[in-house]
């Protein structure tokens, strides 16, 4: 937790992702002739890492709720909260990202895609998770059912993630008849743009750390007063 | 094995015993198909489709709700002791896949009587009903299980499950598209598949995770 070198690593990362994804030079094959991008093939940069934040996020939720059954101890159901919860602004920005860009390259702000389908399920799911925990008063109890809802909700969204672009058409990459992965663009990316990607992925995964950890330092404080 | 099919014949005998759940659920399947059929008349095979899956989901919630919370504290302390967790909810899961088929095959009747009958290829059509009815049934006997356990009812069920049951209305709809026409849709069998799959991992998470919702 003292540790600080990752955080100036962050703004560092994020510096970089916002300077260089507004300078790069786009591939003028994507973005101008195959497609109708244009500059706003720059979102990728921002839109795509809040995936990352999100999903990376959940699943560190997912393992602090694992290790609450496997050992019931309070300090653990406040990390997967807490990290569920920064998990969901991020993917709340995701879906305000994907909306603008969509507007502009698809036309229209929601047009059913799969992806959107997924990433307002995984919204839904969530928000459920809080509604269920605010439904126990007792402590205990709300950790543990919390926790199998966690798990539950988890390992069935992942497959459904998984399996929903391939199935049907798709405007995203990757999806029926067209392609790539539904996973990221993968080979669509040139060189340069990789250069830009993979720090900005990890810089906003960081950054997403940060403010989990910062949540947690408050929610551990006020847990202590409470005990004391 | 042997404790498990005790656990489902209880259920059995309470149900014949007391007739609530049956009745009410069937009463509740009959009075919103006929609410149906009055406003909507004969649908076209599309609208026909969507409405009954999403009718089955309501159903499915309802009938399922009462499955946990119909059991009392000190009843859960005794099926523990002589039983086991893992025993318990797999005789839930059983016992409400039986009886969402059931529900499921007479809302199709009455939707058959009432809504008119796109169906160009019944008997497929009825085996999906069964796979769909057990489909929806193994979720929402879970989440009944949590929703008990938070001692609250089938609104909070509905809210922890519509997000989580999407994957398999879609799959059902898809698959269910092919019973309206003598068309043969490549990757139907993938279809199936999947969602077979899908069944057999809510199976395994309710078997890990259920022991958690029990002990208190």
């Amino acid at each position: 937790m003292r540790q600080y070198w990752w955080k100036i690593l962050t703004i560092i990362l994020l510096l970089y992702t916002f300077i260089a994804g507004l300078l790069v030079p786009l591939p003028h094959e994507t973005a101008y002739v195959n497609s109708n991008l244009y500059e706003s093939m720059r979102n990728f940069f921002f839109h795509v890492p809040m995936w990352f934040g999100q999903l990376g996020l959940i699943t560190v939720s997912l393992v602090y709720s694992i290790k609450y059954l496997r050992k019931p101890d309070p300090v653990y159901d406040i990390y997967a909260t807490e990290f569920a919860r920064t998990g969901t602004v991020f993917g709340i920005l995701g879906l305000i990202t994907g909306a603008i860009w969509a507007n502009y390259t698809w036309g229209a702000a929601w047009s059913n895609d799969p992806k959107q389908i997924g990433a307002a399920i995984a919204l839904l799911i969530y928000v459920a998770y809080f509604v269920l925990r605010n439904s126990m008063p007792d402590i205990d109890k709300r950790s543990r059912v919390a926790a199998v809802y966690n798990i539950f909700a988890y390992f069935i969204y992942i497959p459904m993630i998984l399996i929903l672009p391939r199935l049907t058409e798709s405007l995203h990459p990757g999806g029926k008849g067209s392609e790539g992965n539904p996973g990221m663009g993968g080979n669509s990316l040139d060189a340069t743009l990789k250069l830009v990607f993979w720090p900005g992925v990890l810089g906003w995964t960081l950054l997403a750390t940060w403010i989990s950890t910062l949540r947690l330092r408050v929610r551990l404080l006020e847990e202590k007063k409470h005990t004391a | 094995m042997k404790h498990i099919l005790a656990l489902v014949k209880k259920d059995l005998l309470l149900e014949i015993r007391q007739q609530y759940t049956f009745y009410g659920i069937l009463l509740y399947v009959a009075s919103t198909i006929f609410v149906l059929y009055l406003a909507m008349n004969q649908p076209e095979e599309k609208v026909w489709n969507g409405l009954f899956w999403m009718i089955q989901l309501f159903i499915c919630v309802n009938a399922v709700a009462k499955s946990f919370l119909q059991e009392s504290q000190g009843r859960m302390l005794y099926f523990y002791t002589v039983a086991g967790a893992r025993d318990f909810i797999l005789s839930k899961l059983l016992f409400n896949a039986g009886l969402m088929i059931l529900m499921s095959l007479v809302s199709l009747l009455l939707f058959q009587l009432l809504m008119g009958n796109p169906l160009q290829n019944p008997f497929r059509f009825v085996g999906f009903v069964c796979l769909g009815g057990c489909s929806l049934s193994l979720v929402f006997t879970f989440l009944a299980a949590i929703a008990a356990r938070a001692r609250q009812g089938a609104a909070l069920m509905a809210i922890l499950g519509f997000p989580l049951i999407i994957p398999q209305v879609l799959l059902l709809m898809r698959m269910s598209n092919t019973a309206f026409a003598d068309v043969i849709q490549a990757g139907l069998l993938q279809i199936i598949l999947l969602l077979v799959a899908l069944d057999i991992l809510v199976i395994v998470l309710a078997i890990i995770l259920f022991p958690f919702l029990w002990k208190d």
